[in-house]
């Protein structure tokens, strides 16, 4: 499929993918934003922001109701990084897009905290952990990274249940900051979050999404500008097998100016009924001059029954930038590939994974930690040995 | 001393309008320590024998016999193929984003060789076949085949020839988009190949050009799906002189 055929909302200043494209319906700085539940109606699946994802499945994450288990959260660190309970509202620095957004942020009580202190420099990563335990749960994370400290933070939600999570992050002038945030619940668990950052000034933000599990996993990220030369890398991995549906959408928000951001997000998708969705929301405004901003995303289809929607959206408000840009492409696994390399003497099987993970090379490149990208290919390896047995059972039952 | 012997050889595609038949009873026998050259017009088949031999899937073949060493070749999976010993250079090597040429250089060696070669001499001989075929040793970080040029995609089959080292080498068009001194640098990367003695050598082409650079000692050429007529260098030299008129012809009538 193409982006032109599913591209929306467009400001008046858009650029856009010629005929076919629709009107605007709503510009994306105009979508409500509420702490309060009742200010959104429950989705029924035709609004733009809840269109892809199957909401009949989502019921107990719109409920308007206290959870019914409190999700563990453990947290460790270098010495020097804080942690601690705080109020909810006691930043604000995120305000709820969306329904579930909005029930999670009433019911997760108070919200714990990772502090960075100024000018600290972690050598080793921060590690918070967020288990679900198999009901439904609301999670509050708030990260804040003091002046011109440095710092890798790790969120890795795991376990079963329904999970709403809100998490906050704050980026202090002139501090570089990696957030990396895993995906990786049980295969019947639901996760619905929403990310928002404020990148300082001078600040660097590199915010990593890694979706490897889950039947629904939906992750908004929203970033904005607090002053000018802030700089954001969002990058994004996922690779959804048979059934389940993995979401990321994107909005950045350039009001500040000088402010870089670049958009990387990069899927496979193996097995009947997966699903991914991605949507890259990116807004120059009239005062974000010199704002130099990118984002690219890429579908690995790698067997039938699968399917990706990609939807890059620029609406630029100014014509004093540095560069805006935007790219998609959905492919499917490319058999010509496979014939070159097993014409080397390349097993099949090995031949799929030499593509595959040439395919995410570069976005692993950059996520720049270790553990998480020994991990991610240990996952990988593991999903495509799983997708190699489903093609070798379906040539079985195909030859029978 | 390997032989691959084609008997009889008959191979269709699916077409929209069915099966459309491509060779109608090819047969050759290349001993090792021998090159052939095929020659033929455009849409006589060249290509198909050559991917037919190395597996691709989009060729049926309906019937005749592949044989290495008296191994059913056909019987054999593409890369099976490749381990026995055959090697197909592409005419459009395909792009392969994200791997580098070193990791699948090294990835196909261990494949063939069924283990990973020692990394000293190994380093060492990937820096001599690349500095052989006029190539940086950056090549290496490079992805496979990803932006290079046509003359660099060419040179790069080569490599693999000479660091793989197969039995027999299927070059398909290895020549063409090629100028001069990368036609003589690919030319003599073959006659390295060959020059082992016991290799054989399958060498499809359009033009004569390259076959003043590798000597053939069997000329045959193909028409509308088989070998219309062999005989020794001296077919390429009248080929030269008066192109495929002559067999075309015949094959009209």
């Amino acid at each position: 499929m193409s982006s032109s055929d599913t591209l929306v909302a467009t400001g008046n200043k858009a650029h856009s993918h010629g005929p076919g494209s629709p009107v605007p319906l709503q510009a994306r700085s105009e979508r409500p934003t509420s702490y309060d539940v009742a200010d959104f109606a429950v989705p029924n699946g035709r609004e733009e922001e809840w269109r892809f994802t199957p909401v009949r499945q989502l019921k107990a994450l719109f409920e308007d109701a206290a959870g019914t288990e409190t999700p563990k959260v453990d947290a460790s660190g270098p010495e020097g990084v804080v942690f601690e309970t705080v109020a909810a509202d006691s930043l604000k620095v995120g305000k709820p897009q969306d329904r579930s957004a909005a029930v999670a942020w009433n019911h997760a009580g108070d919200a714990f905290a990772v502090r960075i202190p100024v000018e600290a420099e972690l050598t080793e990563p921060v590690h918070v952990n967020v288990a679900s335990l198999g009901a439904r749960g609301f999670s509050h994370l708030i990260i804040e990274s003091g002046r011109h400290s440095k710092a890798i933070v790790i969120i890795d939600h795991s376990g079963s249940g329904e999970l709403g999570s809100n998490v906050e992050i704050v980026v202090g002038d002139g501090s570089d900051l990696r957030v990396v945030s895993i995906q990786q619940g049980d295969h019947e668990s639901i996760h619905l979050g929403q990310h928002d950052a404020v990148v300082g000034r001078d600040a660097k933000l590199h915010h990593v999404a890694v979706t490897l599990g889950g039947k629904i996993v939906r992750i908004g990220t929203n970033v904005r500008y607090a002053g000018p030369g802030g700089d954001a890398e969002l990058l994004g991995v996922y690779f959804a097998e048979g059934g389940q549906h993995h979401e990321n959408r994107l909005f950045v928000d350039h009001e500040a100016t000088n402010c870089k951001s670049n958009v990387l997000y990069k899927g496979a998708l193996a097995g009947d009924h997966a699903r991914s969705v991605w949507i890259g929301d990116v807004l120059i405004r009239a005062a974000a001059e010199g704002t130099d901003t990118f984002e690219l995303n890429r579908n690995l289809v790698l067997t039938d029954g699968a399917r990706a929607d990609s939807v890059p959206n620029l609406e630029i408000e100014t014509g004093e930038i540095e560069g805006a840009g935007h790219a998609s492409a959905t492919g499917r696994f490319d058999d010509e590939q496979l014939f070159y390399l097993q014409a080397r003497g390349i097993p099949e099987d090995a031949a799929r994974r030499l593509v595959v993970s040439g395919f995410f090379n570069d976005i692993i490149g950059k996520i720049g930690v270790p553990e998480v990208t020994e991990h991610l290919h240990e996952v990988i390896e593991e999903k495509l040995a799983r997708a190699a047995e489903l093609s070798t059972s379906a040539k079985a039952v195909i030859g029978q | 001393m390997a032989t691959l012997e084609i008997r009889d050889l008959h191979v269709s595609v699916d077409t929209e309008n069915g099966p459309k038949q491509i060779l109608r009873g090819v047969d050759l026998t290349i001993a090792g320590g021998q090159t052939h050259a095929i020659m033929g017009p455009n849409g006589s088949g060249k290509s198909t024998l050559a991917y037919s031999i190395a597996g691709h899937p989009k060729y049926n073949v309906t019937s005749g016999t592949v044989t290495l060493d008296g191994e059913d070749v056909l019987d054999m999976s593409v890369d099976e193929r490749a381990r026995a010993g055959l090697f197909l250079a592409m005419q459009y090597p395909v792009e392969v984003p994200g791997v580098s040429v070193a990791n699948f250089l090294r990835t196909a060696k261990t494949a063939i060789d069924g283990e990973a070669p020692k990394l000293r001499t190994w380093v060492k001989d990937v820096n001599k076949a690349l500095a052989d075929l006029d190539m940086d040793a950056d090549f290496g970080t490079r992805n496979v085949n990803e932006g290079f040029s046509g003359g660099e995609k060419k040179r790069h089959e080569i490599v693999q020839l000479e660091l793989l080292n197969p039995k027999v080498a299927i070059l398909d068009e290895t020549d063409s988009g090629l100028d001069i001194d990368a036609l003589r640098i690919v030319s003599e990367g073959v006659n390295r190949f060959a020059g082992q003695g016991d290799k054989g050598v399958l060498l499809i082409t359009h033009y004569t050009r390259i076959l003043r650079y590798i000597k053939p000692d069997f000329v045959h050429v193909f028409v509308d799906g088989r070998v219309a007529e062999e005989g020794g260098p001296e077919l390429a030299e009248e080929l030269e002189a008066n192109g495929y008129e002559r067999f075309l012809k015949a094959g009209a009538k």
